[in-house]
């Protein structure tokens, strides 16, 4: 799969973006996780979203539907 | 109980266990594939925070490292996706002076231009020349997927650069 040309390509990219160095975390990241894990949000998943954006289009599409909904809530 | 079990029951302190004895390893993973130490810090956490919620899903059987390592390439694609393609790199991850800094600007320009799943791979087998098995292993696809995206990245980086003027 590899081409002599791909390895020239290979060779510039290293020399344009070389490996990163063995960096090392400099910090403990614990306390921002805990900052993380208290912010929280209830967040909205994808799925959420998705059916959130279906209603207009539903309603739209079967306005006979609204009532019945607003019995339901 | 084991600590990945006490884990997957929600224990914060296996949780906080856990973190500790692999997050070098999963900065590190990022960084490879990211290329900007402060946005792998972020993303570090932004992968633990995606286990945490994800753990009633993890089967303590399996090794923990491995799956947040699944988690973190990701994150990490999720990151490049979003993530401008002109961002300047950090300086220590730039290159050295040859061949040229127009040369070594347009193949930056170009490698940032690639599609996130492809700019991944390119940085983790190209240029990081990590094994294709772990590579394979951090995506979820098998090793001739993995050689696929390669070749893919190879074939667009060399059009890209083409248009830019250039022939590698």
């Amino acid at each position: 799969m590899t081409e002599p040309n791909d390895e020239n390509l290979r060779k510039l990219l290293r020399m344009a973006l070389p490996p990163s160095p063995e960096t090392r975390l400099e910090r403990d990241l614990w306390p921002r996780m805990l900052q993380r894990l208290d912010q929280a949000p209830a967040g909205l998943s994808r799925l959420d979203w998705a059916l959130a954006a279906l209603l207009p289009v539903w309603f739209f599409l079967f306005p006979n539907a609204i009532p019945g909904l607003l019995y339901h809530l | 109980m084991e600590l990945p079990e006490r884990f997957a029951h929600g224990d914060l302190d296996a949780f906080e266990a856990l973190f500790r004895q692999f997050q070098g390893d999963v900065y590190r993973w990022i960084v490879r594939i990211v290329r900007d130490p402060g946005a792998a810090e972020d993303l570090t956490v932004e992968t633990f925070w995606r286990t945490y919620r994800a753990r009633s899903s993890f089967d303590p059987a399996r090794e923990f490292g491995a799956w947040a390592r699944r988690i973190a390439t990701n994150a990490a694609i999720d990151y490049l996706r979003s993530a401008r393609p002109m961002q300047e790199l950090p300086r220590h991850l730039a290159g050295p002076a040859a061949p040229g800094p127009e040369i070594q600007e347009a193949i930056q320009r170009a490698f940032r231009q690639l599609p996130a799943r492809l700019q991944a791979v390119a940085a983790m087998a190209l240029i990081e020349e990590t094994p294709y098995a772990e590579i394979a292993a951090a995506l979820g696809i098998s090793v001739g997927a993995v050689k696929t995206r390669e070749f893919r990245a190879v074939r667009l980086l060399r059009k890209k650069l083409k248009r830019m003027g250039m022939e590698p």
